[in-house]
């Protein structure tokens, strides 16, 4: 696999599964008006991964539901950060949130000046809308910031956060965060709190005969 | 506190009410806003206005039945046939 099917997929993974754990809010976020716009953060991001699981599916010769549904748990190159479940925490949850978008504000920065055109537009496409979730991210920080739960929250994803990105994108995440640069959570082979989520979502592709057609 | 949006569906025309939601400051309601009202592309605009700085009239009294100054004016239906009937002629 070429380093940037590698790259698009670690990126798509991470949009995928950020998304999919967001999604378990749905009906049980803290209020109604939350609910709706959580569940909808949830869907740009998984909106998001479907358009990188494209871009890597062409170089791979394969398709997005492929990417997204048919590789063993192990093969997900997601960040640790998105995979934990933390359903009914919203502090976390919103620590994550914010976390995320940071990093990830940093990364599609990056990328809007790759030398590849095709991933360069989808990271500017990307970038219209996340946007609106960094807002949405910060009116919650405004919220939670001094709250002890959010802060606890926060120094405890906070090696998570850095391994988001790579190593020469992390002071700047350090940076914007106002926080030392301390050991990464490195990307790794997904644990058994992700074959979970796995097993769950993939469930209903596996039960369609090969092929099926959606 | 109660916020009333107010959407466009194109440019030019007048705004109409959407509805309302539940959101604790102005940053909370213009994003809950957007993805109530514009996230399927529905609305090129919106306005989201505090319930509270809507100032609501409901009564307009009338008491004299003062008629000539509503856009229907009078009604001469009656008066027409009274005006035929004294001088003997129908309408066609």
């Amino acid at each position: 696999m070429t380093e940037r099917a590698q790259l698009l997929i670690e990126l798509a993974d991470d949009e995928l599964i950020l998304g999919w754990r967001n999604s378990e809010w749905t009906g049980i976020a803290p209020f109604l008006e939350e609910d709706v716009a959580f569940s909808s953060i949830a869907q740009n991001e998984i909106g998001h991964a479907r358009a990188l699981y494209e871009l890597a599916a062409r170089e791979l010769d394969t398709d997005a539901d492929a990417l997204a549904f048919d590789r063993k748990p192990e093969e997900y190159r997601c960040a640790p950060l998105v995979q934990l479940r933390f359903v009914p925490d919203w502090a976390r949850t919103i620590a994550r949130h914010v976390l995320y978008e940071t990093a990830d504000a940093i990364r599609i920065e990056h990328l809007k000046e790759h030398e590849d055109a095709a991933l360069a537009g989808v990271a500017a496409k990307i970038e219209r809308e996340e946007v609106y979730h960094r807002l949405h991210a910060e009116m919650w920080l405004d919220r939670l910031g001094r709250e002890a739960r959010y802060t606890e929250a926060v120094e405890e994803l906070w090696p998570y956060a850095l391994g988001v990105l790579a190593p020469e994108l992390r002071p700047a995440l350090a940076e914007r965060v106002d926080r030392p640069e301390v050991d990464a959570v490195e990307r790794h082979a997904p644990g058994e709190e992700f074959a979970e989520l796995w097993n769950e979502m993939t469930m209903v592709r596996r039960s369609a005969p090969v092929g099926a057609q959606w | 506190m109660i916020w009333e949006v107010f959407r466009q569906e194109r440019k030019g025309q007048p705004f109409t009410h959407g509805g309302s939601f539940h959101a604790p400051d102005q940053a909370f309601a213009d994003a809950y806003a957007r993805e109530f009202y514009a996230r399927r592309g529905e609305s090129v605009a919106l306005w989201v206005v505090p319930r509270e700085a809507i100032n609501a009239i409901e009564e307009f009294p009338d008491e004299f039945d003062l008629k000539y100054r509503r856009v229907d004016g009078y009604s001469i239906k009656a008066r027409l046939k009274e005006a035929r009937d004294r001088a003997g002629t129908t309408a066609d």
